[in-house]
């Protein structure tokens, strides 16, 4: 085995293009689908424009919520351009600049202010069907956003006013009573008129104000926690149900650096056996200088060794951005081995079914892209017959349970790594079992 | 003389295909053997089954593969290698004592020493095959495979191939060679191995066949009377397997 490594490491070190091209490839699809990952869709660029009167504000109970922090909250969601006139805002959009435009109406005040009105704002966007929809998402959940901003600031007020009510003090609303007792205190008041007052119907009808008074103030100090409930009826806490919860810069990190483990191992396999084919070497070599298993180990062992120091000073070089924990090396190395021990077995079952290295890595991109893709697809974005197929496509390629060794030795996630170890090392097993029947059929 | 090689009814199937059916034959030491036949008469499966690259499915070699140096149609090499380097790999592959001096030796014989530091790829295709060859010998095997070695050559490389196989064999080295090329093996093989349909139909010299393809007998032929020209054995091929086939 020896012999044949000097070999093609003596070739690979006279194919410089190939091997910059191994290399580099790899590598900038890894940072691509890393950065893709890690980095949060960009927000949507929308003209808005604003027709409510400057200073506007919806009265509540007397407290003044002004309008501008809606649309603050509403510009803060998005990458917002403020227009002043409804042709500015239809031309951002027709002309590709913003990808919709929202149109703060001037009456939204008043509406909301009346209680019995909604107020109504619009959206005006265009493109294709994709667009539409990406559109419209971004933008429902950034309107979301703001109208549960805008409706904590009324539920504040309100429950400003029902304190004043309460507590006593000025309402601040025309008519209203300035420096009034406070609902709270009336109880307290009425029992020591009552103490003053002889047994009779008076003192009878006093007993009866005093205590629907009481009645009275238990539930209006309720109905403030009513409000914020109705503002946010539902809260979530989650729950992770094992293991700890990956940041997603760091699954970007394993997710990339699988990657390249990946197309690595399997393209320098895939090639390896093909160029024997294709100098017409194998059928020299394995008539009686070196057994078949010999020579697909050495091809398996060259190209993991190989794929797994790439993929080692990436995830080094990563390192430097995101945080790691370099306590955990050891681990890495262990996952980074059984993926790359899987991946290159699987690259000479390939590599056995092409005639040349050209035709071999077509196979090897062809083969491995879609099904390393199909193994991020999460359970909930399909149907769940696709979904059952999708795993089982998953559990006989590398790609899924190299990810989870590799993100359980970097990130401590689970499932724990000896799982996927175990399962990386039976595919190895499996698939240079298939490699040796195809070296058979190619002789 | 000894024998080098004996082939004892040699077949190979692929699935339902016959490609040797019962193919028997000897092959002294010092002997140039040709292996004559139409496209897909089974030459290439036969030398593949000597060499031990493919396996038979019936019959016995007397030999080992590693006993029996081959030279693939294709020259079955490394061409970012150098010619040295290609050497030293299949040196140490055989277990050859000293791998360097074994290299330094077949340069030496193959007239290849000039040319040992340059990468394969950028050798001729005469050149490339006599490594080729050279590789073949490298484990001083008594028998020598050549599959069609002269398929890619130029006139006057083919001569250098053939000058350089007459010196094997005249050193004792027996070797079977595939051809498709009559006047080849009329030129430079001592005998005749015919195949049709991977089935033996003719073993015999140039002579031999061209009698029983109806030309001038053997014995004319041996006395003298009618040296036969280049060409004669291929219309007396031709003639031979066409009456093979109007008799079947």
């Amino acid at each position: 085995m020896r012999t044949l490594l000097r070999k093609d490491l003596l070739i690979l070190a006279r194919s410089r293009l190939l091997v910059v091209v191994l290399v580099l490839y790899p590598v900038v699809i890894a940072l691509l689908i890393g950065f893709a990952l890690s980095r949060g869709p960009a927000r949507p660029h929308v003209a808005v424009l604003d027709e409510t009167p400057p200073g506007q504000t919806v009265e509540v109970g007397g407290r003044r919520v002004p309008v501008s922090s809606y649309v603050d909250d509403l510009l803060s969601g998005v990458d917002a351009t403020r227009v002043s006139t409804r042709a500015q805002a239809l031309d951002e959009v027709s002309s590709g600049r913003a990808v919709a435009a929202v149109v703060v109406p001037p009456d939204v005040a008043a509406r909301v202010s009346s209680g019995t009105t909604q107020a109504q704002i619009e959206l005006i966007y265009n493109g294709n069907a994709l667009q539409q929809s990406l559109v419209s998402q971004e933008l429902r959940s950034a309107l979301a956003e703001a109208n549960v901003g805008f409706s904590e600031q009324i539920q504040r007020a309100a429950a400003e006013a029902i304190g004043v009510l309460l507590r006593g003090g000025n309402l601040g609303v025309l008519g209203a009573p300035s420096g009034f007792v406070g609902l709270e205190k009336v109880p307290a008041v009425l029992e020591r008129v009552i103490a003053r007052t002889p047994p009779g119907p008076d003192r009878k009808s006093l007993q009866e104000v005093e205590s629907f008074a009481r009645f009275a103030a238990q539930n209006l100090e309720t109905s403030k926690r009513v409000l914020a409930t109705i503002g946010q009826p539902i809260k979530v806490h989650s729950v992770l149900l094992s293991g700890r919860r990956t940041p997603l810069n760091s699954f970007a990190v394993v997710v990339a650096a699988s990657f390249s483990l990946m197309f690595l191992a399997v393209l320098l396999a895939a090639g390896g056996i093909a160029l024997e084919r294709e100098e017409g070497a194998l059928a020299r070599l394995v008539r009686g200088l070196v057994s078949a298993w010999s020579l697909l180990s050495e091809k398996v062992v060259l190209s993991a060794c190989c794929a797994l120091l790439v993929a080692l000073a990436m995830l080094a070089g990563v390192g430097a951005f995101v945080s790691l924990d370099w306590g955990r090396f050891p681990l890495w190395l262990a996952a980074l081995a059984c993926g790359a021990l899987a991946f290159a077995a699987l690259g000479t079952a390939i590599g056995v079914l092409a005639r040349d290295v050209r035709a071999s890595s077509v196979l090897a991109f062809l083969a491995t892209l879609p099904l390393a893709f199909l193994a991020l697809v999460p359970s909930a974005a399909v149907g769940h017959g696709f979904y059952d197929a999708i795993s089982v496509i998953s559990f006989v390629f590398p790609f899924k349970p190299a990810l989870q060794a590799l993100d359980a030795a970097v990130n401590d996630a689970s499932p724990p790594l000896l799982g996927p170890a175990v399962h990386l090392l039976v595919l190895t097993a499996a698939f240079a079992a298939l490699a040796r029947a195809g070296l058979r059929r190619a002789l | 003389m000894s024998v080098a090689l004996r082939v004892s009814a040699l077949g190979k199937r692929f699935g339902e295909l016959v490609a040797l059916e019962d193919v028997s034959f000897e092959l002294a030491a010092g002997e140039l053997l040709a292996v004559l036949g139409p496209n897909g008469a089974g030459k290439t499966t036969l030398l593949s089954a000597i060499a031990g690259v493919q396996a038979a499915t019936s019959g016995t070699i007397n030999r080992t593969p590693r006993e029996i140096g081959w030279a693939p149609q294709q020259p079955a090499l490394y061409s970012k290698l150098t010619v040295a380097e290609n050497l030293e790999l299949f040196a140490r592959l055989e277990h050859a004592g000293d791998p360097r001096e074994t290299v330094d030796a077949m340069l030496a014989q193959t007239g290849l020493a000039e040319r040992a530091d340059e990468q394969l790829g950028r050798l001729s295709g005469g050149n490339r095959q006599r490594v080729n060859v050279a590789i073949g010998l490298l484990g001083d095997p008594p028998v020598l495979a050549l599959d069609e070695p002269s398929a890619s050559l130029d006139p006057a490389q083919r001569e250098r191939l053939w000058t350089f196989v007459s010196g094997l064999t005249a050193a004792g080295r027996a070797v079977i060679f595939s051809t498709h090329n009559p006047a080849e093996a009329q030129r430079h093989a001592d005998r005749l191995l015919v195949l049709d349909g991977g089935r033996l139909v003719f073993d015999g010299t140039t002579g031999e066949l061209l009698a029983r393809a109806g030309g001038a007998t053997p014995q004319a032929l041996a006395g003298g009377g009618a040296q036969p020209s280049e060409g004669d054995l291929e219309h007396a091929l031709v003639a031979f397997l066409e009456r093979r086939e109007a008799a079947a």
